[in-house]
């Protein structure tokens, strides 16, 4: 019988591989999906993870998913080193960037190198006082960060659809709910000219080397991640719970709220109601599968960037639903908790009560 | 009067998917364990059941296969959270993930379809009785079963030896094992349970509610009905008022409208949303009242031995 035993200490080496036999298990996962709907299986994973990413053009769209997601991943990976589940940067992405389009769109008739770092930052304030709403519910009414946050991410899709039906709608859009296109001002920069890749990457990339900096050589990231893993530990030494708790969700509004913001001013370029693909949510599974570290989250939003493109792909070339891409998702995050197992535990053959009484019996006799 | 009995009516139509979902995660969290995944059983069943009702010609046929697709699902979080001892709140998270990223995929080609779902049958004389009768007494059959199954929660946890070994586990399972209690098998069933009734619930909105499929259409009831549990300090009379309180909240809108009031649909539509965390502020700012009616162990993994 195969029993589970605590390993005396956690193993370090099936941290790090445990995302990468998630990854295999869904593909294997995939292959066996791909063969029961009757299609080529073998075209099908080459169809989802390397057409899309085959030329410039697609590494470019590849990184242009990759940005929200960083962003959105490094926010939480502050507040879930603290244990804080906070689900709700999918909320502070449609605020920032409901914030941003808001300010983008006062500004339309503006121009001048001043307007974009002002649409970026209503975006990043909106954000931050959303998530500040989650923070002060839980430390000062103790309300359960995840239901709070879960709430106030409909609440807050629910608000975008309000101003984009409403008060932001262009008068001029033929009855379509969307705003105004925004000035040229308000627009992010190109990284790669021809292509879509826009700034919002490099806020990413950037928001990654803070986190790690923050996590390896500063005294709040170490307070962040006493709290987590021993709450009366951190107590004790006096770090202030609340503060912290504050800390990260303004952090997390703060970059996922960038990543909103960048998102109107980067490849959409106006106020829409499809925002988001559920990149908030996707993000969750990032900062899982990225071992909740900065290199970790840079290497899991470029595979979760994937599955957004990959589906899309799927949808074209064979076309399959595009919630492939979710149901991708989801596996790879379950196989990646069951594997998540094995660091703290190890399988061991356990002879059975029967078997073991039969081989003291033998040693019985040998003895004799 | 006749628009009263007919929003109290609808109140409970309403309510009644919330009910289901927040009985069975009643009693998951009774043993101790606290599944986030409602939204994905709940979207895993509604899919399960209108597909199955839309082949089969069989609206019970498409009970089952939803109550079966719950179950399914809450088995896979039972081997993460029970047997693995994975962290409760990821292993929940994953599986509404999962859920809704697999519900969408297997409904894609049910989109736009439609069957015709449960319809009211009245209940002879108590149907009669002024007000009740019609808010009680002449709905489809499911609000039926769904206060059959809220009183046998109410008596199992109450009045029996299975109610008693249920919230023993979910006290101390340390305790509950030193008296011979298997506590993995207690929990393993507590969740099953509130798979199946999570289950139950997707197919109330994809087979009675609105008869038809579309993604997502389970709209938050799952996390609403987690926070419904905790607004009911894990009591069942307080879930059941609670749900329909909620039911109310979740269609004000349409009363709101139907009696003139101008607002954005949008804008009513957060109405659900906004009560849930009031309801939440109103119930846990007093910490110590919380730690009181909160299971003791809940969230927290359970080995046996060793």
């Amino acid at each position: 019988m195969l029993l589970l035993e605590k390993r005396p200490v956690d193993s370090t080496l099936m941290r790090w591989a445990s995302p990468v036999l998630a990854l295999v298990l869904t593909v294997i996962t995939g292959f066996v999906l791909f063969l029961a709907m009757g299609k080529d299986p073998v075209d099908g994973l080459k169809f989802f993870f390397i057409t899309p990413i085959s030329d410039l053009i697609g590494l470019a769209e590849l990184g242009l998913k990759m940005a929200p997601l960083l962003l959105c991943a490094a926010g939480l990976t502050v507040c879930y080193r603290a244990k804080l589940w906070n689900i709700g940067a999918e909320g502070h992405f449609l605020i920032g960037a409901l914030g941003a389009s808001v300010m983008a769109v006062q500004l339309v008739d503006n121009s001048g190198f001043w307007v974009l770092p002002v649409v970026l930052l209503a975006g990043v304030l909106g954000a931050m006082v959303w998530a500040a709403i989650a923070a002060g519910l839980k430390t000062h009414l103790h309300c359960n960060e995840i239901l709070t946050t879960i709430m106030l991410n409909y609440i807050a899709l629910n608000l975008l659809l309000y101003v984009v039906h409403g008060p932001l709608k262009d008068p001029y859009g033929f009855g379509f709910p969307q705003s105004v296109m925004f000035s040229d001002s308000a627009l992010l920069p190109a990284l790669i000219p021809g292509t879509r890749l826009h700034l919002g990457l490099a806020f990413g990339l950037l928001a990654a080397v803070a986190l790690w900096v923050l996590f390896a050589r500063s005294f709040i990231g170490f307070q962040l991640n006493v709290v987590g893993q021993d709450h009366r530990a951190a107590a004790f030494a006096g770090f202030g719970a609340r503060r912290l708790t504050w800390f990260a969700f303004l952090i997390a509004g703060a970059t996922a709220g960038l990543a909103g913001a960048s998102e109107v001013t980067g490849p959409i370029g106006q106020l829409v109601p499809q925002v988001s693909p559920g990149y908030g949510y996707t993000a969750i599974i990032v900062v899982f599968l990225g071992r909740m570290h900065a290199v970790g989250i840079v290497a899991a939003s470029a595979l979760l960037a994937l599955t957004f493109i990959g589906g899309e792909m799927l949808q074209i070339a064979m076309n399959m639903p595009k919630a492939v891409t979710g149901l991708f998702q989801g596996l790879l995050l379950f196989y990646l908790l069951t594997c998540d197992a094995f660091i703290h535990y190890r399988v061991r053959l356990k002879p059975s009560a029967h078997q073991s009484t039969k081989a003291a019996v033998t040693a019985a006799h040998g003895e004799a | 009067m006749e628009l009263l009995t007919n929003i109290l009516a609808a109140t409970v139509v309403a309510g009644t998917p919330l009910l289901l979902v927040a009985l069975g995660e009643l009693i998951c969290e009774r043993s101790g364990v606290l599944n986030l995944g409602q939204e994905g059983m709940m979207l895993m069943g509604a899919v399960a059941g209108f597909a199955a009702a839309l082949s089969s010609g069989s609206l019970v046929v498409g009970l089952a296969a939803a109550i079966l697709a719950g179950i399914g699902m809450s088995l896979l979080f039972a081997f993460m959270a029970v047997t693995l001892a994975a962290n409760q709140y990821a292993a929940g998270l994953a599986l509404t993930i999962f859920g809704t990223g697999l519900s969408a995929f297997l409904g894609a080609g049910f989109v736009g379809q439609s069957i015709d779902g449960f319809t009211r049958v009245a209940i002879p004389l108590l149907s009669d009785i002024p007000v009740v009768g019609r808010v009680f007494f002449d709905q489809d059959p499911l609000v039926y079963l769904s206060l059959l199954i809220f009183a046998c929660v109410a008596v199992f946890l109450r009045k029996t030896r299975g109610g008693l070994l249920l919230r023993a586990v979910g006290e101390s399972p340390e305790a509950a094992n030193a008296n011979g209690l298997k506590v993995l098998v207690v929990r393993y069933l507590a969740v099953a349970f509130g798979g199946g009734m999570a289950g139950l619930a997707g197919a109330y909105l994809s087979l009675a509610y609105t008869p038809l499929w579309t993604e997502n259409m389970t709209a938050g009831r799952g996390w609403i009905a987690l926070a419904l549990v905790v607004f009911a300090t894990w009591r069942p009379e307080r879930v059941l008022l609670g749900a329909y309180l909620f039911g109310a909240a979740s269609i004000l809108h349409l009363v709101l409208q139907g009696l003139g009031w101008k607002s954005s649909t949008e804008l009513l539509a957060m109405l659900p949303y906004l009560v849930t965390i009031l309801m939440l502020v109103l119930l846990s700012w007093n910490p110590a009242r919380t730690r009181l009616n909160t299971p003791l162990s809940l969230g927290q993994p359970y080995r046996p031995g060793r």
